[in-house]
């Protein structure tokens, strides 16, 4: 990010008209699936960046939910070079924190720190082994790198496919308990405290998790906390359609759950929001809702649902919103990005605040079109996207951005 | 038994209501009382026309009805297939033991290849909840659910009020406990919207773990003891336990669920005089329900099953006809 005064503009650069629009630090999500290797008919690199610019993210951190997941120092290495030939988002690695995903021993993971590896998660699979964890947090003080666990409780989880409540209940699907979180996030924040490691736990979805987090960090326990946008806005009576692309993970929860989520990420109880992009192929998700697998297309939405929700509801500012998207999550990850200071990377987001537009997942760039909010209108759109000085994205036409000749 | 010849009875005599419009059966909780009454009010007349659910008339002749079951059963589908036969369509069965199901194909897949074999009514039976209603999204023919998990079984729910208003001529202000293993029934959460909607008041009955508190709030009675509510109710329809859907044990043992719920002869003795014993079967006899009580005066067990037929019938008529009007014709 440079400044220059109009007599020493370089004599080629391109003009942008912001006039009425968010000029921000480019989006950071804290965890999309994007596949490759071995799940590509889900989502490839090359199709999730594609996804993850046209909603304005700058870097994403992909998790490690790969086949083979990405568990070795070549694994981040082959992703890493994908990843720099496809013209998307910076790309960051979340390796595994178990080896081979399997939640038993530790991956190596100093190995995978110097490989360029900038959390460790078996996410979306919970954590939910406690001494592993523990060991983890641990472990990872020497290397200054954060363990991202998805707080789910497998023993109280069953079979479940959505939230239990009056609504699963009257539908006799199995459901997922609040408790089965609460309890995750319960553990995980206490050995974050018992070690001083390093812990983010996300995406969380239950009012007990809001309550644990509030707790712990007015103790002063260096703990982080993010939520998916379909959980500040959709409740559990979507499911009444059994349409599987409600079927997300987190559950969408009751209402009184959404509406605490949506204060504690107003009142930064939740530090960060993350767009869980859990991409599923079509042949997957049209399967009956028990074999459905959890999962839903979010790059693409994931602002217009917090422009729609948070911001225009009167709930954030949209700077509050923008720390909360782009600010917080680079800091979590502890890398470049989410600040427009001289010096930081050239990631900008340019979004209209108040283009008013409908969701159609047919015309999604990422190969999974399965979203929860297909249909729904609402209002703030991705205009621009710029990684590294670069447009990678844009809804203008290429005549805006004429070079200006001369000075 | 059925006669080959199909008998030129007066059919004309049912007339088909005007404010039916309804192509898929796929539950009760979406029924108003008025589309309930009507498939109850057909029903009693398709009994009556096939003396008793036994006799074949040509109402739907050229007509095909597809059992589409991936979960077993005897009874629900003989009875459907029955129901298409009596009324002189014919019947297609499909069950996904040896299916392509077993090879990767969708659920929708297998579906919409029994459909493209030119079939007008699709009956489904699945362990997920809302697979009818995907099917109904998914298809052009008609769609009934014959249970999905624990959701519902809306014939099941239908043939038990028709039951019960046979015997009572009316369901609103009658007392009617379900009682049993309300968490995993199909058959409670039918019939609970089901008498609701014609003015029963409901009472789902048993073990805490197998009747959840969040009944309440949707506005069911909620009890935990049989012997506190037996004097009130007009009606006890007793489910099965299903064994096989547990993953850990809601009781300690099948003898204390059997101390507690099993409906035998002393607590007979303390239920009103003119009560009516119902039990969806399979019953586990001794667990539910002793055999002097599945068999003694009161049950009616039995009539049930015939009744299961009359209400098939109702279904397919009544959706049957919601096509015609559009470009569909069969004749």
């Amino acid at each position: 990010m440079a400044a220059w005064k109009r007599s020493t503009r370089p004599p080629y650069c391109h003009r942008i008209d912001a006039a009425g629009c968010i000029v921000a630090p480019g989006l950071v999500d804290l965890g999309a699936e994007f596949r490759e290797p071995g799940r590509e008919e889900d989502e490839t690199i090359q199709s999730g960046g594609a996804a993850a610019v046209a909603g304005g993210y700058t870097s994403v951190l992909c998790l490690a939910n790969t086949d083979p997941p990405i568990d070795t120092p070549a694994g981040v290495e082959l992703v890493r070079r994908i990843a720099q030939a496809s013209a998307g988002p910076r790309l960051h690695v979340v390796a595994c924190v178990s080896e081979g995903r399997r939640g038993e021993q530790m991956a190596q993971l100093g190995l995978l720190a110097e490989a360029g590896a900038v959390a460790f998660s078996d996410s979306p699979r919970p954590t939910g082994n406690s001494a592993l964890i523990k060991s983890a947090l641990d472990y990872c003080r020497m290397f200054d790198i954060p363990i991202f666990d998805r707080p789910v409780d497998p023993d109280l989880v069953n079979r479940g496919v959505m939230h239990e409540g009056c609504v699963s209940l009257v539908l006799g699907l199995a459901g997922l308990p609040t408790e089965a979180e609460d309890l995750a996030v319960a553990r995980d924040v206490r050995l974050a405290e018992a070690t001083g490691g390093r812990l983010h736990v996300g995406p969380v979805s239950t009012m007990g998790s809001v309550d644990l987090i509030r707790r712990v960090k007015s103790r002063g326990i260096r703990v982080t906390a993010s939520v998916c946008p379909q959980n500040l806005w959709q409740t559990d009576e979507m499911l009444r359609s059994f349409d599987s692309r409600f079927k997300v993970h987190p559950p969408l929860r009751s209402a009184r759950h959404v509406e605490m989520l949506c204060q504690a990420v107003a009142d930064g109880t939740i530090d960060a929001i993350q767009s869980g992009h859990m991409p599923r192929s079509r042949e997957k998700k049209m399967n009956d809702f028990d074999q459905a697998p959890f999962g839903a297309s979010t790059l693409e939405t994931s602002l217009a649902v917090v422009s729609t929700r948070l911001v225009h509801s009167g709930l954030m500012s949209w700077s509050t919103a923008i720390e909360r998207m782009s600010t917080a999550p680079a800091t979590i990850a502890g890398i470049e990005g989410g600040s427009l200071a001289i010096g930081s990377p050239a990631d900008v987001t340019i979004i209209d605040p108040d283009e008013v537009w409908t969701v159609n997942a047919e015309a999604f760039l990422s190969n999974c079109q399965s979203s929860p909010h297909d249909g729904e209108q609402v209002r703030g759109r991705v205009i621009y996207t710029i990684v590294n000085g670069e447009v990678r994205y844009t809804r203008r036409p290429a005549l805006e951005h004429l070079a200006i000749a001369g000075n | 038994m059925a006669t080959s010849e199909p008998a030129a009875t007066d059919t004309a005599s049912l007339t088909f209501p005007p404010t039916w419009n309804r192509r898929h059966l796929l539950d009760l909780e979406s029924l108003s009382a008025a589309e309930i009454t009507t498939l109850l009010d057909t029903a009693d007349k398709l009994k009556t026309l096939t003396d008793g659910c036994r006799r074949k008339i040509s109402l739907l002749g050229g007509r095909t009805l597809a059992n589409l079951f991936f979960e077993n059963s005897t009874r629900t589908r003989n009875s459907f297939s029955l129901a298409a036969k009596r009324l002189g369509a014919d019947t297609v069965e499909f069950s996904s033991a040896g299916s392509s199901v077993s090879k990767g194909e969708t659920f929708v897949d297998t579906a919409k290849t029994i459909q493209a074999m030119g079939v007008d009514w699709v009956v489904t039976r699945h362990s997920t909840p809302g697979t009818p209603h995907l099917l109904a999204r998914e298809l052009e023919c008609s769609v009934l659910s014959a249970g999905d998990g624990a959701h519902e079984h809306p014939t099941q729910g239908l043939l038990d009020m028709l039951t019960i208003r046979q015997h009572r001529g009316s369901i609103a202000g009658l007392t009617v406990a379900l009682v049993g293993d309300i968490a995993h029934s199909r058959t409670a959460r039918s019939n609970m919207w089901g008498l609701r909607k014609l003015g029963a008041h409901v009472i789902v009955c048993g073990p805490a773990t197998l009747v959840s508190p969040r009944w309440t709030e949707l506005g069911f009675e909620v009890a935990h003891s049989l012997d506190e509510i037996l004097g009130r109710c007009d009606v006890l329809n007793l489910l099965r336990i299903q064994f096989e859907r547990f993953q850990s044990r809601p009781f300690p043992s099948v003898h204390e669920y059997a101390n507690r719920y099993a409906m035998n002869g002393q607590r007979m003795r303390r239920c009103k005089s003119d009560i009516l014993i119902m039990a969806p079967g399979p019953i586990n006899r001794g667990v539910e329900i002793t055999p002097e009580v599945a068999d003694g005066p009161h049950s009616v067990i039995l009539e049930q099953v015939t009744n299961g037929i009359a209400v098939r019938m109702a279904a397919l008529w009544l959706l049957a006809g919601a096509e015609q009007g559009t470009n569909r014709n069969h004749e």
